[in-house]
């Protein structure tokens, strides 16, 4: 499809009556929408194959024996064709086609969640007959029907356009849903006993074009004409997937996904469908908290802030910086992530900082990567995957991979030391846990690793990160040219890391030592030692030597893998401070607890897996006293006595771009301009790569529910809102208003031009290098070590719908968390003697936990699955068992009698 | 005419053991695979080609121009297609049960023929007897030797698989056949491509053949192709079989001399159809199948070629001639098709899934006399819907033929029986003998 988006030309039809240039191979429908002619359609959709079977697209086309009939949705341009589709009879076919789809159809649009919005309802008024001549008893069934947890059918409504069956098939390779029975008692179905139970299942709902499939959780929330939308990025993981965030009457109801080409080509997964209800959970902090004598009491801003400023001065005095970290950022908006490493390291002077807690790869490995992106793996000759199971992990990264690899034969390498949901397309490679070190050496020994790209990941938190790290040398220092795409998950994990948040670096994916100079002159002081990551600061405050410590947005008791480290690293600490939007299990623990304003609350700009900088909009007010982040950092530097000088996101956005050298160039008018829906990958090639795509086009047929993002133009700085199909309320700064006025492409052009620098180094005089990577700078420790007798290697990994924050404080997805159990393969099961469902007891040197067991093919022998955050409390959390600086983690498993 | 032609297809299936391999031996059974055998597969094609030996399941194309259309590919198949399931038809039903290795026979010199290694016979579900038959028959061909590897010895190594249908009329339309045969659902295929001889079972270059197509070739390699040709006229060379039912007084299959025959020879002659029931005058026929636009009293001396009747507008189709006479309600036959095809839409094409089952419901109630006059014209606006124009050949705003199917007895009743749709509108209420479509 992306092909076809090319200029035109090669040959020339005839719609209406109009010369029309068009390529060969482009389908007729695709041909006369780009030369404005509208032709109705409901079955077709641009991003799945075509189908034929709704008739609504039917036009004439000459031939060689005169003019037929002939579906535009399917039939390619030949030369010199004549397409008509606006004669009588066209028009009677279209007609016909309408009343038919009528005829079952029950007009139940005042009480259906897409009228107002439904394709069938406009093609009704615009291409039907206005009246009907059907007199019969229309077709009944029982309804609606609950096929997935999230997903209710009404088969009456159903139009039988197999865009749902389609999706679910083709896209998601999940076909838990087919068309049953034949004629028009054909339905949509789920198999007997099993339920629509995928990722992705919300898709359907949205490219539905009637109210046939509705969402559990959006039903009869809002009518389309109250909607307000504004187009923003999904920050519920680092995919960054384009969406609209819609609202009524001040609360988000809904999310749609927006056909992003580079990224997530209009799919969502329904964590980030849904997602947005953790906004508006009941838990929410809407005041400043300080530990009373037995629980928090409510406090003003003032006192709160005093409180931890006074925190930090006696932790300076007493111990020094170093007895200070940061833990947390990957939730906090690139311009939030800036200002805290600017009062960190620029005012209080620690480089104790990390927006990873001990379950990503090291910042300064994904700093240093040579970077693909998205549509670049997939042009890969070979992708390799060294990452955790992406389904659970980044949902559309996984389904961007396994359609290119399902459908267009890209050849994927699956590392992983149990079966991932990619592995059905991919080459499975598994490795005892561990051992990733020798697998990449293996690989290396038999790949060619011309235009290989490896995806990288931590494929189990078992294992130690620095394995990985040492893996991926492996790869570089064989193929000289291999490239990445980091798959760590958190939301804006990279942004923080690029920002900063991070020890031993600084923003830009600069190193400490290498900028310090650079930023002594913008801040007045740097760090003068690299700090310490989140595994070290634990240490350091659970032996005394970090006395405060602030949580941002961070949960190390549930998040950290080593959960016995966490526990004493907390309870030992003189001082916590948690920044958050709910309390979890660690800011329970806080003495002070500062609300911040959360996803779509605030507004500023993230950074995917790719490093593609993509704006977020504001659409909801931030509950009680809820403050942006980067407001806490700055009113807290005052505190501390140092003058950030951030009064706006612009201004800070115009403070990294210029003082971070990977984002130079990225600058405010760019990320502005219509054309940058898209986002813009940092940092920027000497050709405005990205930079020159038209404005995108949304087909409102395909993804029903937006209105055209073109007309809406871009998310803003200020959190604009629109009602569909509006003018902006608000608008861009000074400079932003010339580019977005004018001639959006070419203004973009000449801005890029002259702040493209062909090496974004080169332009400053004094700005450090980027970190480049040291393949030397990442040894293998472990060697690998056989197995004992009678243990296992376990792999523990998240899920998708896990025990964490955000999860848990969306209604809808909550109850969907997965069981915590241990998978073990079949042959492994029948050797202990147990059946699935018994419990066992699983113990590591480090602790030990009651589980019960699940046969799983997916798992080879000696090797043990369990999921990671998967309990109501982190006391029976899988991170229990592990060490975090164990080579592997090694159990021993045996049956609770 | 009658003319004393020999019976190519129907030779031996008098014979109560008809379905054995002994009985087949007995009769000069795979003989003709063995002459095949010695031939080259280009001299077996073309010696088909010659016999212009037309398909017998529905559109009359040539076997052997379907043949020489095939894409050159390292792998082909054969299917061949035992899905009879028209209303009516009951020809190859007959086939499959009396003589199941004709078909084996057939098929294996089809696939000889065409390069195909792997051949699929795809059987009617509800053809318990025949199934059994034909998997018996394919059973037994291989320890005869005459499937399996190195068939007699020759070289030539081909697979047949029997594949049971599952109930579904649309899969007797070959994109379909093939879609269930691939154990997908029986959705017929959207064109182009327009031919599995490009893109078939797989995606590779396959021939789909009917049952009584195959059930010829081993006569005609037998006695050739000018003893094939001899018989008929024009390109309708050949015997036929035809499934002769509805008001006469011999119901049944008869073979028969192509061209010479004529309609009134089939439906009166002591011989075959032996007169209508009673005495009774012809009112209408439907002269292949019910998706043809039906003929009266006018047509009866057309000869049974297939050229000359599609000029007159209609098709020998399957092979199946309906009868009507005096006492038939036409309105309730057409209705009776209509329920036949809405029951069996597939359901994927608009007009053909929701067109057909409103057009059953008003032909029901005009036919009960619950229709209005204006309904006529609203049934035949619904049928053009289908079939823009309602003409012959027809048009169609459907992916497969089964959608212009459902209109030929409408239009075909509003033509040639308008009066009577308005007597039963107008009386509310039929007026022929309540049980006068049962008979048929």
């Amino acid at each position: 499809m992306a092909d076809l988006e090319q200029s035109p030309g090669g040959i020339t039809v005839t719609i209406d009556g109009r010369t029309v240039e068009a390529q060969k191979g482009e389908l007729i429908i695709a041909v006369a929408e780009r030369a404005g002619v509208f032709i109705p359609r409901f079955c077709y959709h641009p991003r799945m194959k075509s189908v034929g079977m709704c008739r609504m697209c039917l036009v004439e086309v000459s031939g060689p024996r005169g003019p037929s009939l002939q579906p535009a949705c399917y039939v390619e341009v030949s030369d010199g064709q004549e397409i008509v589709t606006d004669s009588s009879a066209v028009k009677k076919v279209q007609e016909g086609v309408i009343e038919y789809l009528l005829l079952n159809h029950p007009l139940d649009c005042p009480v259906c969640d897409k009228g107002g919005e439904c394709p069938l309802q406009d093609q009704s008024m615009s291409h039907g007959p206005g009246e009907s001549r059907f007199d019969e008893e229309k077709r009944h069934w029982a309804k609606p029907i609950e096929i997935g947890p999230l997903v209710l059918l009404d088969r009456e409504r159903c139009i039988q356009c197999a865009r749902c069956t389609r999706f679910a098939e083709e896209v998601a390779g999940e076909a838990f849903i087919d068309f049953a029975e034949r004629g028009d008692r054909i339905e949509v179905a789920i198999f007997p006993g099993e339920p629509f139970d995928s990722y992705f299942a919300g898709n359907t709902i949205q490219i539905c074009p009637v109210g046939a499939l509705t969402a559990t959780p959006y039903r009869f929330k809002s009518r389309p004409w109250d909607l307000e939308q504004v187009e923003t990025t999904c920050t519920t993981c680092a995919v960054g997937c384009r969406i609209v965030a819609q609202s009524s009457a001040g609360s988000l109801v809904r999310h749609l996904g927006v056909d992003s080409e580079p990224v997530n080509q209009s799919w969502l997964c329904d964590r980030g469908r849904f997602g947005f209800e953790a906004v508006q959970a009941p838990g929410r902090l809407t005041v400043p908290l300080i530990r009373g004598e037995h629980e928090f009491v409510q406090t003003t801003w003032h006192e709160a802030l005093s409180r931890v400023a006074n925190a930090v001065t006696t932790a300076l005095g007493d111990k020094g910086a170093g007895a200070v970290g940061v833990i947390g950022g990957s939730r906090l908006a690139n311009e939030d992530a800036y200002a805290w490493v600017r009062l960190a390291k620029g005012v209080i002077g620690t480089d104790n900082f990390d927006a990873q807690l001990g379950d990503g790869l090291p910042a300064s490995l994904i700093a240093s990567l040579p970077r693909a992106t998205i549509e670049e793996t997939i042009a890969a000759s070979t992708v390799i995957v060294l990452a955790g199971d992406l389904r659970e992990d980044l949902p559309i990264l996984h389904l961007r991979l396994r359609q290119a690899a399902a459908n267009d034969g890209l050849r994927i390498i699956d590392c992983s030391p149990v079966a991932s949901a990619l592995s059905k397309v991919a080459t499975w490679r598994p490795y005892r846990p561990g051992e990733a070190v020798e697998l990449a050496r293996s690989l290396v020994a038999t790949e060619t690793g011309d235009g290989v790209v490896v995806v990288l990941g931590r494929p189990s938190l078992g294992e130690p990160a620095a394995e990985i790290a040492a893996a991926a040398s492996v790869f570089a220092n064989a193929w000289p040219q291999v490239r990445f795409l980091p798959a760590l998950r958190r939301a804006n994990v990279h942004g923080a890391i690029d920002l900063g948040c991070a020890p031993g670096l600084l923003p830009g994916r600069v190193a400490l030592e290498d900028g310090r100079a650079w930023f002594e002159e913008s801040w007045g002081s740097v760090p003068t030692v690299a700090g310490l990551d989140t595994a070290g600061m634990l240490a350091a405050a659970a032996s005394g030597q970090l006395s405060t410590l602030i949580l941002l947005g961070a949960d190390p008791l549930s998040d950290f893998p080593d959960s016995d480290l966490a526990k004493r690293a907390l309870e030992q600490v003189d001082f916590v401070v948690a920044v958050d939007t709910v309390l979890n299990a660690s800011s329970m623990l806080a003495d002070v607890v500062l609300p911040a304003a959360g996803y779509a609350e605030r507004a500023g700009t993230t950074t995917n897996i790719e490093g593609r900088v993509s704006r977020l909009a504001a659409k909801v007010v931030p509950p009680g006293l809820a403050r942006a982040d980067w407001v806490i950092a700055t009113e807290l530097a005052d505190r501390l006595g140092a003058d950030l000088g951030f009064e706006s996101l612009d201004g800070i956005w115009s403070e990294i771009e210029r003082v971070a050298p990977a984002y130079s160039g990225c600058t405010l008018q760019a990320l502005a301009a219509p054309s940058a829906g898209d986002g813009i990958v940092v940092p920027l090639k000497s050709t405005p790569v990205g930079l020159t795509l038209r404005p995108r086009r949304l087909d409102p047929i395909a993804t029903p529910g937006i209105e055209s993002v073109e007309e809406q133009g871009a998310p803003l700085a200020a959190g604009a809102a629109t009602s569909p199909g509006g003018e902006p309320e608000a608008t861009l700064g000074d400079e932003g208003d010339e580019v977005a006025g004018g001639d959006a492409v070419a203004s973009k052009e000449a801005t890029l031009g002259a702040a493209t620098p062909a090496n974004p180094v080169a332009t400053r005089s004094c700005a450090p290098g980027l970190l480049r990577f040291d393949p030397e700078a990442w040894p293998s420790s472990a060697p690998g070590a056989p197995p004992a007798n009678g243990t296992w290697r376990l792999v523990v990994r998240r899920s998708l719908y896990d025990h964490g924050t955000l999860v848990q404080s969306t209604a809808s997805l909550g109850s969907l968390a997965r069981p915590q159990v241990l998978r073990l393969s079949p042959t492994e099961i029948d050797r202990l003697g147990v059946t699935p469902g018994d419990e066992v007891r699983v113990s590591s040197a480090r602790g030990e936990l009651v589980l019960a067991v699940m046969s799983d093919g997916a798992v080879p022998d000696g090797v043990g699955l369990v999921p990671f955050n998967a309990a109501a409390i982190h006391e029976t959390s899988a991170s229990v068992l592990i060490a975090h600086d164990a080579p592997f983690l090694e159990v021993t498993v045996e049956r609770v009698s | 005419m009658i003319t004393k032609a020999p019976r190519i297809v129907t030779s031996r299936v008098d014979l109560d053991d008809s379905f054995t391999l002994e009985r087949y031996l007995a009769t000069g059974g795979y003989e003709a695979l063995r002459k095949a055998l010695s031939m080259s597969p280009a001299d077996v094609a073309a010696e088909v080609n010659k016999a212009s030996l037309l398909g017998r399941g529905g559109a009359g194309f040539p076997a052997g121009r379907k043949w020489s259309m095939l894409r050159q590919a390292p792998v082909r198949y054969l299917v061949v297609n035992g899905d009879e399931s028209e209303p009516a038809t009951f020809k190859d039903h007959m086939l499959i049960e009396r003589d199941p290795h004709q078909i084996i026979e057939g098929t294996a010199i089809a696939a000889y023929a065409t390069g195909a290694v792997q051949a699929f016979i795809f059987c009617r579900g509800e053809f318990a007897l025949g199934f059994e038959r034909l998997q018996q028959a394919c059973n037994e061909a291989y320890e005869h030797g005459a499937l399996g590897a190195d068939i007699f010895g020759t070289g030539y190594s081909l697979d047949i698989v029997i594949h049971p249908g599952a109930g579904a009329y649309i899969c007797g339309e070959e994109t379909a056949l093939l879609e269930s045969l691939e154990g997908k659902r029986g959705f017929p295929r959207i064109k182009p491509p327009f031919f599995p001889a490009a893109v078939g079972l797989y995606g590779e270059p396959t021939v789909v053949n009917n049952v009584e197509t195959v059930s010829n070739l081993p006569w005609i390699i037998s006695n050739g192709a000018d003893a094939f040709t001899a018989l008929g006229e024009g390109s309708s060379s050949g015997t036929r079989l035809f499934a002769l039912s509805g008001r006469v007084e011999h119901p049944g299959w008869f073979e028969i001399e192509m061209s010479k025959t004529t309609f009134r020879d089939l439906i009166y002659d002591p011989s075959l159809g032996g007169g209508i029931v009673g005495g009774k005058q012809l009112r209408a026929f439907i002269p292949g199948g019910v998706s043809a636009p039906w003929f009266g009293p006018e047509q009866l001396d057309l000869g049974l070629n297939q050229d000359a009747v599609g000029k007159a507008g209609s098709m020998l189709g399957s092979g199946s001639v309906v009868v009507m006479d005096s006492d038939s309600c036409p309105l309730r036959v057409a209705w009776r098709i209509t329920q036949f095809f809405h029951r069996e839409s597939c359901g994927q094409c608009t007009p053909c899934r929701e067109g057909s089952g409103w057009i059953e419901k008003i032909m029901y109630r005009i036919e009960q006399g619950l229709g209005r006059e204006k309904d006529i014209d609203l049934v035949l606006d619904a049928c053009d819907n289908i079939s823009p124009g309602l003409s012959w050949p027809p048009k169609q705003t459907t992916i497969c033929v089964l959608g212009p199917s459902i209109p030929s007895a409408v239009v075909s009743v509003a033509k040639m029986f308008r009066d009577e749709m308005l007597v039963h509108v107008k009386e509310g209420g039929c007026p022929f003998p309540a049980d006068s479509v049962r008979h048929g």
